[in-house]
């Protein structure tokens, strides 16, 4: 059984239908993409992966479970955690308390805990403290913990984004265009990043990705989608050969990157 | 902001915890020997002003922490009060077993409205709660067992050991304990895992529910920890008064606590504290002025509001 299962999913909003039948899979321990043109309907998936819009039809099954129509923190605990196309950050709060909202979905401490500050508080605080700091290791941003979030350059402030997803000890890792307004070293570390997240985290990842480079590098299977309807599916290999793809992106912007 | 500015440079010594120490026992030790040497009306001034100390730290868990704009609080301290004096004027209940019922009934008043309301973007709870706020002085106002217009009397004193606080001294550490109590609640709640996700709902509630944190459940805690310091905060009025009347809960009065909120500085427990007290001493001390000193007043809060748009307390610098 696949990690995730999407099936014949729809969404429309005010009669314009933004996802028509849309089904896919992601195994566990792949790299899968979800790739289409500008309004394709990429990131109105990830919405209804992650709660966040309310699909009108289908079926998305998780680890075994149906998450469709739950609220976004229930689904972020069943484990599948997002990163945003733009930077969402917690901007006036330190690296390192960015990262701890991760945690917050696997700890429990309420009021009573935090005024008494039983032992239990104090064992889960040193608990979130540790794992916080492990993801930013992770991405290689320890040194800068205490820095304002909003004070790091661009490229950091997404990996801050990367270890507050991975502090939620995801089964799946959804990257909402983690290459976009990054330059050609920093496309290169996240190659490297993305790997290592799948291979020594063991984390499943499906990502949405305008970079073709990228996509073909790194993903085992792609789905491609064009006014929200799967066009094509399969290896990079079989998808850059499929001639409805070369026609879903000739005459667009993201033809010529694509051939 | 204006980085060498004195008041930021009081907060760069206070940044370690050991000086932060020395600080706060020079200052509780202040507050605690001044009646040995204040007169009956600077104690009176002063017990307000502590009083108003946790009303403005109650709602600052709400405003201030959690980002919610609460424009009804004087409900919760309404229904603190009335419990209270109920209880005791009516039913003959010791006071002290008053105070459990009390706080009961604000956080369930708090839940009530907190539910439903909270779903909603911010906008639509600020007019909620100020209905609610109306709604609360209106039934005060009309029921009977609350003594409509004219309010409750012979509300009981509370005695502790046999010592029946009445004199004004004795409200004095009782408002000088009650802050100090609620600056600890509010200090350890803001430096928790639930003072956190309160601070991340407040900066993006989309991400902070990506993160896997459940906005309403957040927000409805920090709209009951503050209701339950409404409560508690009305219930020892109730008793301080031995008279309540409707007229007490006004929606001006919700205002009031909340602009100490905003003036001291929203999220910042000094800061709360400076605006309480800003707000209860300045009328008294410019009291020779007449009727100007509300004028003055206004113009010295417009003044702090353009030039200090975070509040008198400066924010927490950072490393950059």
């Amino acid at each position: 059984m696949a990690l995730l299962e999407v099936a014949n999913l729809g969404l429309s909003f005010s009669g314009l239908q933004v996802i028509q039948k849309l089904s896919f899979e992601v195994e566990q321990g792949t790299i899968a993409s979800l790739i289409g043109p500008n309004g394709a309907g990429k990131t109105s998936v990830f919405n209804c992966l992650t709660g966040f819009y309310r699909p009108d039809s289908g079926r998305i099954d998780f680890n075994g479970h149906s998450i469709i129509r739950r609220k976004p923190h229930k689904i972020t605990r069943a484990g599948m955690a997002r990163t945003f196309q733009n930077l969402r950050l917690f901007k006036s709060m330190t690296v390192l308390e960015n990262v701890k909202s991760g945690m917050h979905c696997r700890t429990s401490t309420g009021a009573l805990g935090a005024v008494l500050q039983t032992g239990s508080q104090r064992r889960e605080e040193a608990l979130i403290t540790s794992v916080s700091e492990e993801c930013l290791a992770f991405v290689g941003l320890l040194d800068r913990k205490d820095r304002r979030a909003d004070t790091l350059p661009y490229g950091d402030q997404r990996r801050v984004e990367w270890a507050r997803a991975l502090a939620t000890k995801p089964k799946l890792l959804l990257l909402d265009e983690p290459a976009a307004g990054l330059n050609f070293d920093e496309k290169k570390e996240l190659i490297t990043l993305i790997l290592r997240i799948r291979d020594e985290l063991g984390i499943t990842i499906l990502l949405i990705e305008h970079d073709m480079g990228l996509v073909m590098k790194v993903s085992e299977m792609i789905t491609v989608i064009d006014y929200g309807a799967k066009i094509a599916e399969g290896t990079a290999e079989d998808v850059q050969n499929n001639p409805k793809v070369i026609e879903a992106y000739l005459g667009s912007d993201d033809g010529e990157e694509f051939l | 902001m204006a980085g060498s500015s004195p008041l930021t440079s009081v907060s760069d010594w206070l940044r370690p915890q050991q000086n932060r120490m020395i600080v706060l026992m020079g200052l509780a030790g202040v507050a605690m020997l001044i009646p040995l040497v204040a007169n009956n009306y600077v104690l009176e001034v002063l017990t307000n002003a502590w009083f108003y100390a946790i009303l403005c730290l109650g709602l600052n868990i709400v405003v201030g922490y959690a980002g919610l704009l609460d424009l009804g609080y004087a409900a919760f301290f309404a229904v603190g009060a009335y419990t209270t004096g109920i209880l005791t004027s009516k039913f003959g209940v010791n006071f002290w077993l008053t105070i459990p019922v009390a706080v009961s009934c604000s956080m369930l008043a708090g839940l009530i409205i907190g539910g439903p309301t909270l779903r909603l973007r911010s906008d639509y709870l600020a007019i909620v709660t100020l209905g609610f706020g109306e709604i609360v002085r209106i039934i005060a106002r009309n029921l009977e067992i609350t003594g409509g217009a004219s309010g409750l009397i012979g509300i009981d004193r509370p005695s502790i050991f046999g010592l029946e606080l009445s004199r004004g001294i004795h409200f004095y550490y009782v408002f000088l304990l009650l802050a100090i109590l609620a600056c600890f609640i509010s200090y350890r709640l803001q430096n928790s895992r639930l003072g956190r996700a309160w601070q991340y709902v407040r900066e993006d509630e989309d991400a902070a529910e990506a993160m896997g944190i459940g906005r309403v459940a957040v927000k409805l805690y920090a709209y009951v920890i503050g209701a339950m310091f409404g409560g508690v905060a009305g219930c020892f009025f109730a008793a301080k008064m031995t008279a309540i009347s409707p007229e007490t809960f006004t929606f001006s009065q919700s205002v009031l606590i909340l602009l100490g909120v905003v003036l001291g500085g929203m999220g910042k427990i000094p800061g709360v504290i400076i605006g309480a007290f800003a707000l209860v001493l300045f009328p008294e001390v410019f009291r020779g002025l007449g009727s100007m000193r509300m004028l003055i007043f206004g113009i010295v809060m417009l003044v702090i509001m353009l030039y200090r748009p975070e509040g008198i307390w400066p924010q927490k610098q950072r490393e950059v």
